[in-house]
Order: C-alpha cells, then sequence, then structure tokens
C-alpha cells in the first residue's frame, strides 16, 4: 500500500515493479458498449513522471480509456497494469489512482476541507496529520483561505483547484484528469494550464490529461496521443505530433493543416504524393521573390483578420483553396496587404511540405 | 380613441398589465380566501371549542372558558399512554418507511433499467390510487386469521402478527410508503453519477458512500417524506379500527367523543397539532425545509 505521507513511492512500491519506469501499461484493451466499439485492442505505456495527454474529438475513446484506467468500466478484452501489477479487475477504490472529474464532482455537502480530506479519511489518517496533510495541499493550489467554503460557494476556477488538492493529497501514481479546463473560461485555462505543469513538476506524479483542446494539449504535454475512433493515430512529443503527423486525422486535428491529395499534390508540387502544409508556412506574395523554391499563383478569396494573425484563404485550383496565415503586424493593416480578389502567389520552402507516412495507422 | 373599439378581453389586459397589484390581489384572492375562510377560521374554531363544557347528562356543548379538559387530559394516564403510543407509532412508520425506501430508491436510481424503474414507479404511485378504505380493508383481510400473511408464514411453522399494534405499524407504513419513496428516489436520481464515482476513486467503498455521501445528500428529501408519514400516522383512525383490534390512538379516542363530548374531542386534536409542530419546528432546524 502507498503511505499518503510521503512523496517517495514506497519501498513496497517500487519493488512491485523492479527496474520498470513505467506508470501505466494497457495491453490489448477494447472496450465495447453493445454495439459500438470505444476502444479498439489498444496497447499504450506510459512513463513514471511523464505528462501524458490523450487528445481527441468527441467520441473518439479517450474519456472511455480514462474511466478503464481509473476503473469505472471494465474492458470487454486486453490487460490494464498500473506500476507493473495488473489490475483490470480491481475495483477503483483499489487502485492507486485518483481523478479529476471534468465537472470536478465535488461533495456539495462538504466545507473545501471535507472534500480535501475524504480519501485520507477514507484511509483513517489521524486527525491532526490529515489536517496537516489537507492544508498543505489547499496551499498547493493557492486555496488555503476558503477551507470552511462549500464548493457552491466558490468559482469555477477555484473549484477546479479543489478537485486537483482533493485527488493530489493522496499522492496517487497516476493522476487522471478529465478535460480539467473545459469548464474555465479562456484566460483562466491559459492560466491553469502553466500552474497545472508547474503542480505536475513539483509533485512528480504521472498525469494523464485527456482534452479536445489541441493547444493544451501542445502546452502542456511531455507526449500526446491521438485518438480516433477508438484508436490511437499517433504517440509521440508535441512538436513531433504537430510537425509529423502520422495520418491526414492528426494533421487536420492538430492545428490547421492544408491537406493535398496526391493528383492535386502532383499537380501544383510535382509530387504525386498526400502531403500536409501548415498555413504559418506559406506566404502570400504579390510578386513571386526568389526565397521560395516552390510557389503557385492564385485568387485571394477571403481574408480573415483574427487578432494577432490574418488567414489568407487562396484559391489556387477551381474548387481547391489553401490557407496561409501571417502575423498581423504585417497583414492586413498593411499598406501593401493582399486584398480580396488579388491575384497572389503562395509560396513556400519545398522542406515545408510534409509527405503524410500513410492513411491508416 | 382607438382603444374602444378593442374587445372587453383586451381593455382588461390592458388595465391589468399597467396595474401590478391588482394582477397580484386577482392571483391570490382565491387561495388566500381558501387559506383564511376554511382552514384558519375551522382551526381556530377547534381551539376555541376545546375550551368549551359539555353537559354530562344532555351532551350539549356549553360554551364558556374552561380548561378542565386539558387538565383532564393531562392527568387522566390513559389518555397521556394514548398520545406517547401515537407519537411511538408515527415514529416507528417514519423510520421504517425510510428503511424500506432508502434501498428501493437506490435499486431504481442506479441499477434498475429503464423498463423496471418504470414499473416501480408506477407499482410505488398506484396504491395512491386507490381508495383509502380499500386499502385498509385490504389489510384487515391480509392480516385475519385465515388471511394470506398466516397462510404464507404457515408452511414455515409461523403466524402472523394477527390484529393488534404490529398490523397497525405495518398497516400505516403501507399506507404512506409512497409519500416517504417518492421524494427519496427523485432526491437519488438527481445526485450527479460522478459523486459516487469520485467517492469511490477516493477509495469509500459501497456502504462509506451510502454513509458519507448518499444519506447526507437525501436528508432534505428524506425529512421532507417524514413530514407526511408522521403528520398522517398522528391523525389516523380508520387504520387502527381496521386492523388494531384494542389499540387505541389518538384519532380513535377523538374519534369516540367527536359526538359524546366534541370539546374534549378538540382539546385531544390539539395534541397531534402540538406533536407534529414541534417535529416540523425540530426539522426547521436542521435546514431541510428551506429545499422543499
Amino acid at each position: 500500500m502507498r503511505s499518503p505521507t510521503t512523496l517517495t513511492p514506497s519501498p513496497a512500491e517500487v519493488g512491485a515493479v523492479p527496474g520498470s519506469g513505467l506508470a501505466i501499461s494497457l495491453r490489448g484493451v477494447s472496450k465495447h458498449f453493445g454495439e459500438t466499439v470505444a476502444v479498439r485492442d489498444l496497447d499504450l505505456d506510459i512513463a513514471r513522471g511523464e505528462l501524458f495527454s490523450m487528445l481527441g474529438p468527441s467520441g473518439s475513446g479517450k474519456t472511455t480509456m480514462l474511466r478503464l484506467i481509473a476503473g469505472f468500466e471494465r474492458p470487454t478484452s486486453g490487460r490494464i497494469l498500473l506500476g507493473g501489477t495488473d489490475v483490470t479487475h480491481k475495483a477503483p477504490f483499489d487502485r492507486d489512482v485518483n481523478t479529476v472529474f471534468q465537472d470536478y464532482a465535488l461533495f456539495p455537502h462538504m466545507s473545501v476541507a471535507d472534500n480535501v480530506g475524504y480519501g485520507l479519511s477514507v484511509r483513517r489518517v489521524p486527525r491532526v496529520e490529515r489536517r496537516r496533510l489537507v492544508r498543505e495541499a489547499l496551499e498547493r493550489v493557492r486555496l488555503e483561505q476558503f477551507t470552511a467554503r462549500l464548493p457552491s460557494q466558490l468559482s469555477g476556477g477555484q473549484r477546479q483547484r479543489v478537485a486537483l488538492a482533493r485527488a493530489l493529497v493522496l499522492r496517487p501514481t497516476v493522476l487522471l484528469l478529465d478535460e480539467p479546463l473545459g469548464a474555465l473560461d479562456r484566460k483562466l485555462r491559459e492560466q491553469m494550464q502553466i500552474e497545472l505543469k508547474e503542480i505536475q513538476r513539483a509533485v512528480g506524479i504521472t498525469f494523464v490529461l485527456v482534452t479536445h483542446d489541441q493547444d493544451e494539449a501542445l502546452t502542456m504535454s511531455d507526449r500526446v496521443a491521438v485518438f480516433h475512433e477508438g484508436q490511437i493515430e499517433q504517440v509521440g512529443p508535441p512538436a513531433e505530433v504537430y510537425e509529423r503527423p502520422a495520418t491526414s486525422f492528426v494533421a487536420g486535428f492538430l492545428g490547421a493543416a492544408n491537406i493535398i491529395e496526391a493528383d492535386q499534390a502532383a499537380d501544383l508540387f510535382g509530387r504525386p504524393e498526400l502531403l500536409s502544409i501548415r498555413p504559418e508556412k506559406l506566404r502570400v506574395v504579390q510578386e513571386r521573390d526568389v526565397v521560395d523554391a516552390i510557389a503557385v499563383s492564385g485568387v485571394v478569396a477571403e481574408v480573415v483578420y483574427s487578432g494577432p494573425a490574418t488567414t489568407y484563404i487562396v484559391e489556387v485550383r477551381p474548387g481547391l483553396t489553401l490557407m496561409a496565415t501571417r502575423p498581423s503586424a504585417e497583414g492586413a493593416a498593411h499598406v501593401s496587404a493582399p486584398q480580396r480578389g488579388d491575384v497572389v502567389q503562395v509560396t513556400c520552402a519545398a522542406a515545408d511540405l510534409y509527405p503524410i507516412p500513410s492513411n491508416t495507422p | 380613441m382607438h382603444d374602444m373599439r378593442r374587445p372587453t378581453a383586451h381593455r382588461l389586459s390592458t388595465a391589468l398589465h399597467a396595474r401590478p397589484r391588482l394582477r397580484l390581489y386577482g392571483l391570490l384572492s382565491l387561495p388566500l380566501l381558501w387559506m383564511f375562510g376554511v382552514y384558519l377560521v375551522s382551526l381556530a374554531m377547534l381551539l376555541v371549542t376545546a375550551f368549551w363544557t359539555t353537559d354530562p347528562f344532555t351532551s350539549k356543548v356549553i360554551p364558556g372558558f374552561t380548561t378542565r379538559n386539558f387538565e383532564n387530559i393531562l392527568t387522566t394516564s390513559s389518555y397521556l399512554n394514548t398520545a406517547g403510543r401515537t407519537v411511538g407509532i408515527a415514529f416507528l412508520v417514519t423510520l421504517l418507511c425510510a428503511v424500506f425506501a432508502l434501498p428501493l430508491g437506490i435499486f431504481m436510481a442506479k441499477v434498475a433499467s429503464a423498463r423496471w424503474r418504470n414499473f416501480l414507479a408506477m407499482a410505488i404511485t398506484l396504491p395512491l390510487w386507490a381508495g383509502y378504505l380499500v386499502k385498509v380493508f385490504a389489510m384487515r383481510i391480509s392480516f385475519g386469521e385465515n388471511g394470506p400473511v398466516n397462510w404464507l408464514l404457515d408452511p414455515f411453522g409461523l403466524s402472523g402478527p394477527g390484529y393488534g399494534l404490529p398490523a397497525v405499524v405495518l398497516t400505516l407504513t403501507y399506507l404512506w410508503f409512497p409519500f416517504m419513496a417518492l421524494p427519496v428516489y427523485t432526491a437519488i436520481r438527481q445526485i450527479p453519477p460522478n459523486l459516487f464515482d469520485a467517492a469511490s476513486d477516493l477509495g469509500a467503498g459501497t456502504w462509506r458512500v451510502i454513509r458519507t455521501v448518499v444519506l447526507p445528500l437525501l436528508m432534505p428529501a428524506m425529512i421532507a417524506g417524514s413530514v407526511f408519514t408522521f403528520s398522517l400516522s398522528m391523525g389516523d383512525f380508520i387504520g387502527t379500527q381496521f386492523v388494531g383490534a384494542k389499540v387505541q390512538m389518538l384519532g380513535t379516542v377523538i374519534n369516540q367523543n367527536v359526538n359524546l363530548n366534541p370539546p374534549l374531542a378538540a382539546a385531544l386534536s390539539v395534541i397531534p397539532i402540538v406533536a407534529v409542530g414541534l417535529y416540523l419546528f425540530a426539522v426547521r432546524r436542521t435546514g431541510a425545509l428551506k429545499e422543499l
């Protein structure tokens, strides 16, 4: 058993996984709900201390995967290992995993302190010790003045932090976070992204984050798994997943991408392969200069100004458009900026045209 | 004027729209008339009657002011015993209703399929549609010498409680159960499902989840239900007469005196009113009534 009072894993815990740095291993995990397959034959390893994101659209199986790891659902087949121990058939309360729920799931009839102390009192931690740990956990999330409040008396961001403290205070091997920032407004979300990462670094616990927000996944994670239709299309560090997407789904889901089919790519660039190019790698110029090797001419169909950046949608063939983004400082407000209807050149370096390896994972 | 050509209903609406106070009186006049005219006045009449007397020979009610009826009740041990018994029965019935309603509610809200859930919800409410006498009479048959209760228990060498106190408690529990079961079931359905996940995730087993999460969140519903089961039990007399054999409750004693000695009956009626009042006061202090 783990001891909730120490930061480092107990010797027994380490002994259970000799030489293994894995917090979670999934082996051939599938989950069916009647006819629907939520998770399909999935293998995945997550290292200790990692901040791992499961990214995907709704219905892609990422939340089901989280619920399988937490133990709220039983897999139809396959095995789930936590710290080297098979927990496939263990109840949630017997797993060294805690969860921060999407809508926080705070107990409405308990004060902040009682919410955070709940797991400790279940484990029969003595009162004095419990009070100390609760205070520590609340200090970590900067809520120490709110111990006596009820959840209904807190703002969304404060509730989110109570939920985090309640899970962290138990020092689990793995902390699961289900869309933890989804209910917060944008500014608070960006602030919490940084804060969560700092907390994760400080406590050294493996965080598994479920999100549909690609910015969140890219900003926070050590590694990202992109889920699509119950399967993982790609796993890797954010830069790798973003820069070298394994499939066109990954390319399209992580940020905007121009995905060009092989026949069109042959026509435009003389390269008969499935290509992806990020809008920020494309330049829109009035007249071709010598900087870029590749250029296609077209007509500006739309100019979309969105604050820091301006996006140009350029029709390069009838019915085929390319998206190009550039910083607004040199964009819309600028005198020489291309206008709707202008004939322009869309240019980029040859290396920026990224061939997508295959369309099936 | 343009307005004059409009239909009367429209002109009335316009007039009401301009006078919010008139609108409010219009809305409240009927319920207020009912509350004051029928409800409170009759209650006041009852209280006034409690201080009157009866001519012992002619049974004629004589208006006046005497506390003799109350003194009579407070010094007669059989009245006090009956009052105590009635409160005890009301508490027991309330407790039994709660004990049955909790697991049934959890099963309906958390385990049962939609079909089962609807079936059970109907099964709970259906008895409310049947007449009170029909149900009481059914219970009388059930507990009778050759009734189904004895018939079912006979193969095990047992026999039912027969008519008497246990039959009264069981009958009242049966009668008022829907008033407890429905609010409890509704309240369990309203507990967000992920609270169960969260408690389990933090290490709590089933019993602890029920004790620390479900029960506290159900308290308002249980108290709301208990107000019904308690006050309805306090006032019952027909059920007691049907299955109680010689058991006396306040209701039966009041019923016996309604014609013989109305002032005494009125004074006796004050006991359940006070008991329910005290109960509501105690309940109010828990803060549960705010959620009604």
